[in-house]
């Protein structure tokens, strides 16, 4: 039962993710994409105050399955963001790609950290 | 199918393009897609959880792995033809969905996180840039595979 909201979970969250990502990419003037970006931050804050409500207040773990790694597991992507990465690095824009993948990292470890610490208090 | 039905203003003009992530059958696809994903992240991760303080093999397996595969197939696609009919089906249905469901940032991020609170600093910056690295290194290894492989098709 858990494994079948967990899919449902991350079919939704794949769904939100594409729906988000088109309408950030369609607003977008920068030749640099920012549609996971904005995704991955979000959803790394998300999952950080979930995994914190299961961590310090005992929430359960099956919430944690369902909207962790179904939903917000399916909402991020780490497979978009390496493409998205990688062809910047092979149309010759290195540092545009240094800072694609630097910057989403830096932004989501910090944002699961501020999710952890909301979470906490 | 392109003659507009006249004295019916309240139907849609059957010209107008409509985005992708605004077709339902898009949608759909992207939700069966996505839930095959993340089910099958679901089973591995279950399957071989990480031990507290180590680092977490499984979510850095599926990660590069569909980073690899990612990778290769916009490149095939890109190169077989435009990005339309079954050929944007398979983009949005296979690579938005399924490996989009599959892959995981947040998971990934948290981790990274729980090692620094639990005092494995190093170990989750090894985890963290290790991560993106060769995450990177796969997208642009299948990118490169898919081309190679065009390449010699033509051929």
């Amino acid at each position: 039962m858990t494994a079948l909201l967990v899919a449902l979970g991350g079919g939704l969250g794949a769904v939100v993710r594409f729906v988000v990502d088109g309408a950030v990419q369609r607003r977008n003037r920068l030749s640099f994409p920012l549609g996971t970006l904005l995704i991955n931050v979000s959803g790394s804050l998300l999952l950080g105050v979930l995994t914190g409500l299961v961590l310090f207040h005992g929430s359960p773990t099956e919430l944690q399955a369902v909207v962790g790694t179904g939903f917000c597991g399916g909402y991020t992507t780490f497979s978009t963001a390496s493409v998205e990465a990688g062809r910047l690095l092979l149309t010759e824009r290195r540092w545009a790609a240094v800072a694609h993948a630097a910057g989403m990292l830096v932004a989501s470890l910090a944002a699961a950290a501020v999710g952890l610490w909301l979470a906490s208090v | 199918m392109a003659v507009r039905q006249q004295g019916r203003p309240t139907t849609r003009p059957p010209t107008t393009p409509r985005r992708p992530h605004q077709d339902p059958r898009f949608l759909v696809l992207v939700l069966v897609g996505g839930a095959l994903g993340t089910v099958t992240r679901y089973a591995i991760e279950r399957a071989f959880p990480a031990a507290e303080g180590s680092w977490p093999w499984a979510t850095f397996a599926i990660n590069v792995v569909g980073a690899f595969v990612l990778g290769a197939l916009l490149e095939s696609l890109l190169r077989t033809g435009a990005d339309e009919g079954w050929r944007r089906a398979v983009r949005v249905g296979v690579g938005t969905g399924v490996l989009g469901g599959f892959t995981t940032y947040s998971t990934f991020a948290v981790e990274a996180d729980l090692l620094v609170r639990d005092g494995h600093a190093l170990l989750a910056a090894g985890y963290a840039v290790g991560s993106v690295v060769l995450g990177v290194g796969a997208a642009v290894g299948g990118i490169l595979a898919a081309g190679r492989f065009a390449a010699r098709d033509r051929s």
